[in-house]
């Protein structure tokens, strides 16, 4: 069954006389479950791409289904609340929020949602454990590394426990350890159910998707379609 | 977590902006409490002074004849009245309407007296009642105590060679002078003041007074009102109010209240100005961060709250501290302004609209910044996705 599914999205940027193509009629399913990498060179509409799937950005032209749910025919504030419940984010420069600790950044969702303070922070420490930084909980963004401040920003993606997680770039300004440490994570909540879509140029990050779409000019030029196997995982 | 604990976290990691922000409008309500507490201790300070020690009715017997002084100078053989208001009367004044308004009643009666073969104007006083009345009266010595003590004017015992505890005759009764009174540019330095029930049986007068002074609360009370129910008590006497006296004393503190009002208004619009040119500062430095808070869900009213909850928490906490150090500062002024001891009264009523005003303003200039915040588009604000 598919959980996103898009069908002649297009978006166009106006800049004064200038009209700039971000996507040209896209169509694409994405089923529950998988790992979907966006690959393309830059301003081939990737990241544009992964803003109209998280409710940021309206299309021009074309629908966006998430779950059967017309995500841009919501209502007002319903697009807030949609992204709350259905998406999780994870920031290429992590934004994290600079006076908040690891474990107050991994609630911040939660900091709008009806649960008591101890139902916020059980969440909270068990995704902090889940990512690994159950020692790191309460230091400030600034005196972690990159490696631990993208995964808080995991951890803070996943706290709503979301049938979507959006990532642009997470291993963008990583070194190869850390990234692919933070790539490890991802497949082991991909390979826990979790349904990721992935922005990212980086070649060496397709092994770990099930399935790789590139982008051109903001157009799909190449589906691979679900064909990773255990053997094109490895690194 | 909540939106409270994400806003005071921001203030304190912006200690600068927040403390600026507080100083900003803990100096305006200070300002603002100041100048009203004063305004409000001065007049309560002058309605009290009203109360005690100024008369402002004067009841004299009735009479055709125009008065022929004017200013201290006289002009014709004919100033002192005829004409006595018995004592017994006095007890109609206790049935007006407006008997609580009736702080004082300082009946007197006047007469010529001998004293050395001179002639001198003697007047007989309800002690208690005429020292307390005449708040500026400075008595060297003591005032009256017994029934032959006498005070004199200063001109008076200048001419008569008196001094503190000499014998004097007056009109054939001996008298002792108990004290002088300091110089008061007056007509009561011409005076020789005794306890009213001696002056009434040296001057022959027994049972009479020649006028009465009285002394009304005038705050809230209608002064003409009270010369007609004292004139209706009192048949047979003129009744008059001296209006100038209050009228420009009001008049003074109605246009310190109206000036201090007029600073209140300019020092709130300025801090208001100022909450809305550090918050709209403050949404720009955090637009990315706003973009964020968007992206994962939160509404535009959470974003709103968000933004008014640290104008409120600063605005309330200036509101406060504003209002102590406008206490403080109003403790501190008073001495400066005021002779003598000015009591503050603590009114719960100042304290309450000092910290809600404050409240009120911070949020109502945070309203635009906020709004703005609330509408920012996270893509516009997340230019990095």
């Amino acid at each position: 069954m598919s959980l996103i599914k898009i069908t002649g999205l297009t978006r166009n940027f106006v800049n004064g006389a200038d009209c700039v193509a971000a996507l040209q009629q896209v169509d694409l399913a994405v089923a529950e479950g998988s790992f979907l990498g966006v690959m393309g060179p830059s301003g081939s509409g990737k990241s544009t791409l992964l803003s109209v799937l998280g409710g940021l950005c309206r299309p021009t032209a074309g629908r966006v289904e998430i779950d059967g749910i017309d995500l841009y025919g919501l209502a007002g504030e319903r697009q807030a609340d949609f992204r709350r419940e259905f998406l999780g984010f994870i920031f290429q420069a992590h934004n994290l929020v600079p006076y908040l600790n690891a474990l107050e950044n991994a609630m911040l969702p939660l900091a709008v949602a009806r649960l008591s303070a101890a139902e916020k922070r059980r969440r909270a420490v068990a995704v902090l454990e889940r990512v690994g930084l159950q020692h790191r909980m309460l230091h400030l963004p600034q005196q972690l590394s990159g490696g631990e401040q993208e995964r808080v920003a995991i951890a803070r993606a996943l706290v709503n426990e979301p049938p979507l997680l959006l990532a642009d770039e997470p291993t963008g300004s990583l070194d190869s350890a850390t990234s692919r440490q933070v790539m490890e994570l991802l497949e082991e909540l991909h390979r826990e159910g979790q349904t990721i879509v992935m922005v990212t140029h980086n070649p060496e990050n397709v092994p770990w998707f099930d399935r790789t779409v590139s982008l051109r000019d903001g157009r799909i030029v190449e589906d691979t379609g679900p064909v990773k196997t255990e053997l094109s995982r490895v690194v | 977590m909540r939106l409270e604990h994400i806003a005071l976290h921001n203030l304190r990691r912006r200690k600068g902006r927040a403390v600026f922000l507080l100083a900003g409008l803990m100096i305006g309500v200070a300002t603002v409490v100041t100048l009203l507490s004063l305004s409000e201790t001065l007049q309560q300070r002058a309605m009290h002074e009203l109360e005690n020690y100024g008369a402002n009715i004067i009841i004299t017997p009735q009479t055709d004849q125009l008065a022929l002084n004017y200013g201290g100078v006289q002009l014709g053989g004919v100033n002192l009245i005829e004409q006595e208001i018995p004592q017994a009367q006095l007890a109609a004044i206790d049935d007006i309407p407006n008997r609580r308004n009736v702080a004082a009643i300082a009946p007197k009666v006047l007469g010529v007296a001998s004293v050395a073969e001179q002639r001198v104007l003697l007047m007989g006083v309800d002690p208690k009642v005429e020292f307390g009345l005449k708040k500026w009266w400075s008595v060297e010595g003591h005032s009256l105590q017994e029934s032959d003590d006498l005070v004199a004017g200063r001109v008076a015992a200048e001419r008569l060679g008196l001094g503190v505890g000499d014998r004097v005759a007056v009109n054939g009764r001996e008298f002792t002078v108990a004290g002088l009174l300091a110089e008061t540019g007056s007509q009561d330095d011409q005076l020789l003041i005794v306890p009213l029930s001696t002056a009434q049986q040296v001057l022959g007068k027994p049972g009479m007074v020649s006028l009465i002074e009285i002394a009304a609360l005038c705050h809230d009370c209608p002064v003409e009102d009270m010369v007609n129910q004292l004139s209706q008590a009192l048949p047979g006497t003129e009744v008059q109010a001296v209006q100038q006296v209050v009228k420009t004393r009001m008049h003074a503190l109605a246009q310190f209240e109206i000036f201090a009002w007029g600073v209140a208004a300019t020092v709130i619009v300025i801090g208001a100005l100022l909450v809305f040119v550090t918050m709209m500062g403050s949404i720009r430095e955090r637009t990315r961060e706003i973009g964020v808070f968007r992206a994962i869900g939160y509404r535009r009213s959470h974003v709103l709250r968000l933004v008014l909850l640290e104008a409120g928490a600063v605005s309330a906490l200036a509101g406060v501290c504003g209002y102590l150090i406008g206490v403080g500062a109003t403790l501190g002024a008073l001495p400066l302004l005021v002779d003598g001891h000015a009591m503050w009264h603590w009114n719960p009523m100042l304290a309450v609209a000092a910290v809600a005003s404050a409240v009120a303003v911070g949020l109502c200039a945070a309203l635009q910044p906020a709004l703005r915040a609330s509408r920012l588009e996270p893509s516009e604000a997340l230019r990095a996705l």
